[in-house]
């Protein structure tokens, strides 16, 4: 999987410096890098995408720290659980657009407030969306990370030793939140240290959530890189190739800076704990996450509501609550569009997510017979993709496929999807096959069963759950993917999310509304039925069923 | 002349297997089952259904399949045949129709990038409004026939009249604004609309705009476009947002005057105000005006770019887009409201009667009252003023 990587970074790197044969241009040169520090917008730019991506991370690490250390084993715990889980299949750019509609000067909030509440009969002529600090898409991506830094801590847990130690703690005199802190955190936090880097780098590489909630005046850098990527004049071209290169390295300084900063924590924190303080914030940190954490998933499925509401609306002015009348126009209007993209997207989803599954299994079933286990350095080969921003080699990738002669058509994209499928799709099946009893293999194997059948008819079976949770995070994983598809796929390739993201720049809320709604039915509906399929099939085996 | 005609065919070389545009019959025969991939803006969803029609038109009489491709931004196109030239990909490249105009238009002419000249030799050209519309020449480059005409677009201003009386020029607007602060912005440049905005600005400042029509030298840019930025410097504080932000597009505007936003905005179609309307996505008081002096008017195109494998496919999309019918449809303010092309003379009575049966909607100006049309500027200013704007706006503090 490494090899489009390099073969992207590659291919960003030569005109970057001012080497790019087919235009007549031979390097090396620092030309575009001159350019790049002359753009007047570059220091904003650059301040953006720093902080978009340390506060989203910062922001969404402490609420899922602070509600685990505060409220698992709960009741509220399981519950918020149950409502976050099925959000992280919800495309970035879905519920950008919910959040959108919701919190916008003339959103859903300020309609249902006006104007008995607010005395507003027009809207507030206020920067809530596109603010110059990107606050607005820092909230938009914290509540998207929030269900996904949540569930890998919930899947690190279970090799923490977590509910000894808080016995341990709570004789001790340790508040709930404290005791977590000091005696679980630094174990979990060793084992979710890829993903929150993942987090990082997302946060402050992503596109099509800038484009929908972020400034333009300038934009981050991550969006003027695509701008220029696609400017008629070829000195953007290699603009935007340094520009990719800075972004790489500013994610790679904020990655060091953050490495650091654990370094400080680990520092001041075992002073905190070999100081014994018996912390008595502990009900406020508690309740502080669990609102937040509320409001964040209060914020998805409110942000999906309101799109369901525009989708079916005829005309809404402000300040009514509800439109004037509902119609199916919209739909049965978008009806044969929505068909074909939702084709393309499915084609592509279940193909991808197909051969990431066997891959996947084909790795975790050669370490079973092989005695072989993934070291910490596999783990960053595989987390490598997520960590590398977007941004920096897929402009080279396409560069590259298209000097190769492969670019276009479905096949590259399929290609560029599965660099960013199979590692999560890896990553959630993995824990689950290697937590198998293994004696049901020797059991199975003294019954005179080869180690294909043993896979084929004990293993996958008993692991039907888990195999049908990675297809489903596969699926939603591709279903997700906008810039991969628009740049890989040459515009040849409409899926439900670049049409949507194309549509954002129009500004007809109701074809939003459809698009973004049928994406993420597209990417939730295999998680209902990952989850509805083993009761099915476990409905006669027993002590199966909450396995 | 002659060694002329064939030097242009010499250079045109990689157009020679393809064929003949001046030979109709053979075109329509080789055209029967191509694929054409139509790269064209797709933020509107009347534009989008209007294509998909048009799909579905040229399908059954011609059997070509029509793929809308929808773009953020014309200029991924023009990349995209850009690179296929480097990476030398000659032949079946992977846009076959581009709907283009203006400094693209200028871009992919100056770098032989377009297949042609093929335009006046489709047999729908009969019909175009040659002497009357601007649809040899975009934005005072010539087309030379690497382009075809299919939609004419004109600088109106929506505005609600339930909020405020129409305005006759760019100082009364200034002037309004400032009364009435939060209620009037355009699209941010580059967008092609917020770029006709600053155009149409200085268009209506200049005691004389004919300075306009050449390209722009480093000797009188600064000079000519001073009165630009002196009336932006005053004009942004009273924007919405106080110009901390823009739309990104003219159509993106359609929803905040809807809520009440704005009462003031730009539009480059003089019946899309009618037709947002019409798909409740603007209130019924909404009505569009022009400026005393006139406004700034310009043909919409399609291109067919050097490399497309389905260059006969994408000549009979032109062609159709040309028909009476198609402009009927993309007439009709229920569907696009885009003005028409075509000469009302040249057409058979029965055509002219379909055009004449249009209603063309509460908020639309007749012909005559769009009044008269002031001629686009040279490309090179709206590059320089585009790059200018986003220097002095884009990166506001």
């Amino acid at each position: 999987m490494l090899g489009p990587l390099l073969a992207g970074i590659y291919g960003t790197i030569l005109p970057a410096f001012g080497h790019l044969p087919a235009a007549g241009l031979t390097g090396p040169s620092l030309d575009a890098f001159r350019a790049l520090f002359d753009w007047p917008g570059l220091p904003h730019a650059v301040t953006l995408s720093l902080t978009t991506g340390l506060t989203t991370t910062f922001i969404a690490l402490f609420i899922v720290v602070g509600l685990v250390a505060g409220w698992s084993g709960t009741r509220s715990f399981r519950a918020l659980e149950r409502a976050l889980s099925p959000l992280l299949s919800v495309p970035h750019a879905a519920a950008a657009f919910g959040l959108a509609f919701l919190i916008a000067p003339s959103g859903w909030i300020a309609r249902a407030g006006s104007p008995w509440l607010t005395g507003w009969d027009r809207p507030p002529d206020v920067l809530i969306l596109q603010d110059h600090w990107g606050l607005t898409m820092t909230a938009g991506l914290i509540i998207k990370e929030i269900p996904f830094l949540l569930l890998m801590t919930l899947a690190a847990l279970g090799q923490a030793d977590v509910v000894r130690a808080r016995t341990v703690a709570a004789a001790l005199g340790y508040g709930r939140v404290t005791g977590w802190l000091k005696c679980v955190f630094p174990r979990v936090y060793s084992q979710i240290r890829l993903p929150v880097y993942v987090v990082l780098a997302y946060g402050m590489s992503v596109v099509d959530v800038a484009v929908i909630l972020g400034p333009n005046t300038p934009p981050p850098l991550s969006v003027q890189i695509v701008r220029w990527m696609s400017a008629p004049d070829f000195n953007a071209r290699l603009l935007a190739n340094a520009a990719a290169i800075l972004q790489l390295a500013l994610v790679i300084g904020a990655l060091l800076v953050w490495r650091l900063g654990e370094g400080l924590v680990a520092m001041l924190g075992r002073r905190w704990i070999m100081a014994g303080t018996r912390s008595t914030c502990d009900p406020v940190i508690a309740a502080a996450s669990v609102t937040l954490a509320a409001t964040s998933a209060l914020a998805i499925g409110g942000g999906l509501a309101v799109l369901a509401v525009w989708s079916f609306a005829g005309f809404w002015g402000f300040p009514d609550a509800l439109p004037d009348a509902f119609s199916l126009q919209n739909w049965s209007r978008h009806a044969s569009g929505l068909g074909d993209a939702l084709g393309q997207t499915v084609l592509i989803a279940a193909c991808v997510t197909l051969v990431s599954l066997a891959l996947a299994i084909g790795c975790l079933e050669a370490e079973h017979r092989h005695g072989l286990r993934l070291t910490q350095r596999g783990m960053w080969l595989l987390y490598l993709p997520l960590i590398v921003p977007q941004t920096a080699f897929l402009p080279g990738l396409q560069t590259f496929l298209l000097n190769a002669g492969l670019d276009t058509g479905i096949a590259p994209v399929m290609l560029a999807h599965l660099v960013f499928v199979l590692p999560y799709v890896f990553l959630s099946l993995a824990d689950p096959f290697r937590a198998w009893d293994r004696r049901t293999a020797t059991v199975a194997a003294a019954l005179g069963a080869s180690p294909n059948r043993v896979l084929w008819a004990v293993r996958l079976p008993m692991l039907l759950r888990p195999v049908l949770t990675a297809t489903a995070v596969g699926l939603s994983v591709s279903v997700g993917q906008y810039l991969p598809t628009l740049l890989i796929g040459g515009g040849r390739v409409s899926t439900l999310t670049t049409e949507a993201v194309a549509l954002s720049s129009g500004g007809d809320r109701r074809a939003i509304a459809t698009y973004a709604l049928m994406q993420t039915a597209a990417a939730l509906v295999p998680f209902a039925l990952a989850l509805g399929l083993p009761a099915l099939a476990y409905r006669n085996r027993k002590g199966l069923q909450h396995g | 002349m002659r060694s002329l005609a064939l030097l242009a065919a010499l250079a045109a070389t990689p157009a020679l297997a393809q064929t003949d545009p001046s030979d109709w019959d053979a075109v329509a025969a080789t055209a029967q089952g191509q694929t054409v991939y139509w790269n064209a803006w797709g933020g509107s969803t009347t534009t989008n259904d209007f294509i998909a029609w048009v799909g579905e038109r040229v399908a059954e009489d011609y059997g070509v399949t029509l793929e809308h491709v929808k773009l953020t931004d014309t200029a991924d196109a023009v990349t995209r045949v850009l690179s296929e030239k480097q990476a030398g990909t000659d032949t079946d490249g992977a846009i076959d129709l581009i709907w283009i105009n203006g400094a693209n238009f200028a871009a992919m002419k100056d770098a032989d990038l377009l297949f042609g000249p093929y335009a006046e030799q489709l047999p729908n050209w009969q019909y175009v409004d040659v002497d009357g519309k601007t649809v040899q020449t975009d934005f005072t480059v010539p087309t030379d026939g690497y382009e075809s005409p299919w939609a004419m677009a004109q600088v109106v201003f929506d505005y609600d009249s339930a909020d405020m009386e129409p305005l006759g020029s760019m100082q009364d607007i200034l002037a309004w604004s400032q009364a009435n602060p939060g209620r009037f912005t355009y699209p941010q440049p580059p967008d092609f609309l917020g770029a006709t905005f600053l155009k149409q600005v200085l268009v209506d400042l200049l005691d004389d705009a004919s300075v306009l029509s050449e390209p722009a030298t480093d000797d009188n840019y600064e000079q000519v476009t001073a009165p630009l930025w002196d009336y932006l410097d005053a004009l942004t504080p009273t924007l919405w947002r106080e110009g901390r932000a823009y739309p990104p597009t003219g159509t993106a505007m359609f929803p905040l005057i809807a809520d009440g936003e704005l009462d003031l905005s730009i539009s480059f179609s003089p019946g899309a105000a009618s037709a947002a309307i019409a798909n409740n996505e603007l209130p019924d008081t909404v009505r569009t005006f022009v400026l005393d002096k006139g406004t700034i008017g310009n043909a919409s195109f399609v291109a067919i770019p050097y490399n497309s494998g389905s260059t006969e496919g994408a000549m009979v999309v032109a062609n159709f887009l040309m028909s009476p019918e198609a402009q009927v449809r993309a007439q009709n303010p229920d569907v696009l409201g885009y003005g028409t092309v075509l000469d009302m003379e040249a057409l058979s009575d029965e055509q002219r009667a379909a055009f004449d049966a249009l209603d063309l909607g509460i908020a639309t100006l007749s012909p005559a009252a769009l009044g008269a049309v002031q001629a686009e500027p040279h490309p090179s200013w709206m590059t320089r003023i585009a790059d200018d704007w986003a220097q002095r706006y884009g990166v506001a503090q």
